[in-house]
Formats: structure tokens, sequence, C-alpha cells
């Protein structure tokens, strides 16, 4: 069953916090919410379908569902990293299209910055029952060594440099200094990443995205229900999901699982690439947007730098605007899982309420993709394509 | 030469017979793999089913000990600064380790490499490679 059609995105709210110490996670989950539903015109009541992953406090929807007092009859908390929220998406709308709920919250939310984590340079211990635990965390690694590693074969295999990874940051650093609440508004130039001090070679600090507390929220709902709203139609077309790993040591870190995500929601929205007028794209670092945008069918495989360079990504200047919240790499990366507003900031582009320097004239049809663990391990890819009414 | 970081383990090989074996053979400075005996490929890390036919018909065989580093990366932020790394063996399959005892500014892709095992924390040996 296609599920071009089924959903509808009407609620999407970015919480304006970067830093919240007095504050819980749990409570900033309901205030993104509640901004959502505010946002959509509904009220809390209406809520029938939740959705979180694994930032979601205690056992996830069950602690969240009873925290915020929901009375829903469908539950899902699919733990695929930072690209969940754009898997819960096509997961609402699944059970949107069987009858399962009529208006579905997701929610994400997270204290990183607050609580002090060393997201990147300290190797997390996991479960010892983990499978691949012990052949790994006594190598030490961490988020960016390992994005590191995807980077220095890619400039191995393709020839891709530094300088073309750093127009990446360039770009969202121009996007970003329209934003009022993004972490880093400042707009940089090639040799200001390039000349950043180096975290894990090839990677500089510029290349790495920001650590910040925050959440998001998005309502999915059917069809009938966002007709009767106030609100632009912003209609997902378009849904793919794909995991991918290590392939029993068959080790290739060339490509990432957005080539089969991208195909299927390509696919099942009946677009391609050249057609989408923005795209959000998973910016935990340069690297991730490069290959992605690669993997997705915007350049061929290889090309990625070509691409990125001379401000291909910049809105108003080049073909493929990207990110024009500033994206991780400037504006916010709440609880370390950027799904969610790469989500969001795709539905402002498709209202039209981007900010008026960054919005694309006449947005109506975009990409929203993420990529959740580590691009170096395992991975999970998501990608949506959504087209306004 | 770099100062070497301190190596954590995480795990108890001894309650896990799954993998008991190849650590078994780390701590006599043997590194070993998993050969299936229904599709006859090679897998790591290793497993008690084959991850490519299903197969429970497994053995450990020995390693080379050789192989091409796949990509790395020198992690400069940390201190001692260290260098992760892909290594392909020989037997094809492609691992998770590190690189040690070698100037860091001078790894390459490409680069042949053989293993030596360290002790880490819990005096559980772990296979790094150097250069040849």
């Amino acid at each position: 069953m296609s599920l071009k059609g089924k959903a509808y995105i009407a609620g999407a709210f970015e919480h304006p916090t970067r830093k919240a110490p007095d504050k819980s996670v749990a409570q900033l989950h309901a205030e993104c919410a509640a901004g959502a539903l505010a946002d959509a015109g509904l009220t809390k009541d209406d809520v029938d379908g939740y959705f979180c992953a694994g930032d979601a406090p205690g056992m996830g929807p069950l602690s969240m569902v009873d925290y915020m007092n929901l009375k829903v009859r469908h539950v899902d908390a699919t733990d695929v990293g930072g690209s969940s929220y754009l898997m819960l998406v096509s997961h609402a709308a699944e059970a949107i299209a069987a009858g399962r709920c009529n208006v579905a919250l997701i929610t994400l939310a997270g204290r990183p910055r607050s609580e002090g984590q060393a997201t990147g340079t300290a190797a997390r211990a996991g479960n010892p029952a983990q499978p691949d635990m012990m052949f790994e965390y006594p190598y030490s690694p961490t988020v960016v060594n390992m994005y590191a590693m995807c980077a220095q074969r890619h400039m191995y295999e393709f020839g891709t440099t530094s300088e073309q990874l750093a127009w990446i940051k360039v770009a969202a650093s121009t996007h970003a200094q329209y934003n009022p609440h993004a972490m880093l508004r400042d707009v940089v130039t090639v040799e200001d990443v390039v000349n950043s001090p180096m975290v894990s070679t090839p990677l500089h600090r510029l290349d790495c995205c920001v650590i910040s507390d925050g959440g998001g929220a998005l309502l999915v709902v059917k069809p009938e229900i966002a007709k009767a709203l106030k609100r632009p139609l912003v209609k997902v077309i378009g849904n793919g999901e794909s995991p991918k790993g290590q392939m029993g040591g068959m080790v290739d870190l060339t490509y990432s699982g957005a080539r089969y995500s991208g195909k299927m929601a390509f696919d099942e929205a009946g677009v391609k690439p050249t057609d989408m007028k923005y795209a959000s794209i998973y910016d935990s670092f340069t690297i991730t947007v490069l290959m992605q945008l690669e993997d997705l069918g915007f350049a061929e495989k290889g090309q990625g730098g070509k691409f990125v360079q001379d401000g291909n990504l910049i809105s108003g200047v080049g073909k493929l605007p990207f990110n024009t919240d500033g994206g991780g790499l400037c504006n916010n990366h709440p609880a370390n899982r950027g799904g969610i507003t790469k989500v969001i900031e795709a539905v402002r582009q498709l209202r039209g309420e981007a900010h008026p320097k960054v919005q694309v004239p006449n947005c109506n049809l975009a990409l929203a993709h993420g990529t959740g663990g580590s691009l170096g391990t395992r991975h999970g890819s998501a990608t949506l394509i959504m087209e306004r009414e | 030469m770099a100062e070497q970081r301190k190596i954590s383990f995480i795990g108890a090989p001894d309650t896990n017979p799954e993998v008991k074996p190849y650590w078994d053979a780390c701590n006599e400075s043997r590194l070993t793999l998993r050969k299936c005996g229904g599709c006859g490929k090679v897998h790591y890390y290793p497993r008690g089913i084959c991850p490519f036919c299903f197969s429970t018909d497994g053995n450990w065989i020995n390693a080379s000990g050789k192989g091409k580093i796949y990509s790395f990366s020198v992690m400069e932020r940390a201190s001692p600064p260290f260098t992760m790394a892909y290594v392909t063996l020989e037997e094809g399959v492609t691992m998770m380790t590190n690189i040690i005892d070698t100037d860091f500014s001078k790894i390459k892709i490409g680069q042949d490499v053989k293993v030596v095992f360290l002790d880490s924390d819990t005096g559980q040996k772990v296979p790094m490679f150097t250069p040849v």
C-alpha cells in the first residue's frame, strides 16, 4: 500500500531554548507538544496516537503518555537515533492509513548541553550484551572519529577536499545569521572552517554540529482533519527507511542507507531530486551532508564535493537551498538528534513561513532526510518527501 | 612514537561462550576469525550464526594477522591522541581497530599493517595494528 497523501503534517514546533538547565527532559517534551498543538489549532484531547524515540525519559511512550496525561490508542517508540523522527512521521502515516489513530503526536527533547555530555570526543560505554560492544569499545569509537573515517575514505576514493566540506558549513552559517534562536549566528568562510582546530582528522571543529538543549514536536493527521484546520496543507507524499551496518565485515564507508531510503521515497512520491525546491539534510557533520546528497541522488557518487562548493546550498544563490534554519551545524541539535528539526524547517519552507531572507519562492516540494546512529558503524536512514497542497 | 592511551575493555568473555574463544586466542596473541562451514565465507565480528547464510556450522580459523588500512582518523582532540581505523584483513573482512606504535602523521589508507596485542584495563589482550 502506498502512503502517498495518506497523512499531513498539521503542526510543527521547535523549542526556542538552546540551554535549559532549569527544566526537566519530560517538561521539554510536553512544552514542545503544547507548541505543536497551538501551531496546528488542535488541543491535547485531539491526540490519539503518540510517537517518541530513545530520548524520551523512562519507559518511552508509557512515561510520556502518563506525564502528559494523554488518552491515546496507538503508540510507537522506534529508535534509530537522530533519524527516528522522520521515520516516526512515516510510521504515523502508516497508523493513520490503517485507522489506528487520527492525530499523531511526535516529540523529541533533551539537555546534552546542560548535562555536559562530551558527545563527540569520548566513547560511550554501552550494554555489554550489545553484540558489537566488545569488538569496538576498546578502540574508543566516538561520534566524530567514526564520521571522520567516512570523510577520510571519501577523500581517498573521490578526491573530496576539506575546502569542499567547508562550503557546507558556510551555507549553514549564511542561513543561521537570520535565525534569532540559532546557537551560532556568525557567517563563516571556507578559511575559517579549515583553520579551526582539528578534532579528528580530517574533521575540524567547524565541521561538527552544535551541542544544544531543546526539542521539537510534530502533529501528523489524517487528510480530513488537516483540511478542516486553518494552516497551509503539507502533505506527506514519499517515505523511505533503511538501516545499514558493517555487513558481516564487508565494511563500505562510501555510501549510506540514504541510497535505499531515498529511492523508496522518490519512487513513492513519483518525483525526482531535481524537482525538490528545498532539502533538509541531516548535518551532524559536514561529511554527513555530502554523502547523503550523493546517496539521495542530488549528485553523482563521488561528485558531492563539487556539488556543494561555491554556495550551491545557499538559499537565493545555489540550486539546492538546504537547512535554512542553520541546521545542526549552526542552529540546533537537540538531544544530539537532529531529525525533528529537519522536518520542522521543511514544513516552514512549504508553508512559506521560513525567514524571508531564506524563504524559497513558491516552495511546493521539499525533502527531509535523516541519519541516526553512526555513519561509520551502523545507522538508520529515513527520507520524507512533502508537498504543499 | 606517541603515548599509548588507556584501553578500556567492556564485557565478560568468560560468561559469553559465543565469543570466548576469540578473546582467549587474543590472550595467546593469536587473531582468529569465524569461517562458515555452510557458505565458506569468513565474517567479522564473530558470531555463532553466519551473517551471510544463517548456518550454525562455523569454525574458528587463525588469521594471518596481516592487512591494509581501509580508513583511519587521528583523534587529535583526545589526550593523548590516538588513531581509530578500519583494517581490511587478508581474509577479506574489515575490522575496527587502532593503529599504534607509529608516527600518526604518516599513516595512509592502503598501508600494510600487522596485528599486535595490547593489554587492556581488565587484563584482556586486545588486537591492534602497526605498520609493517
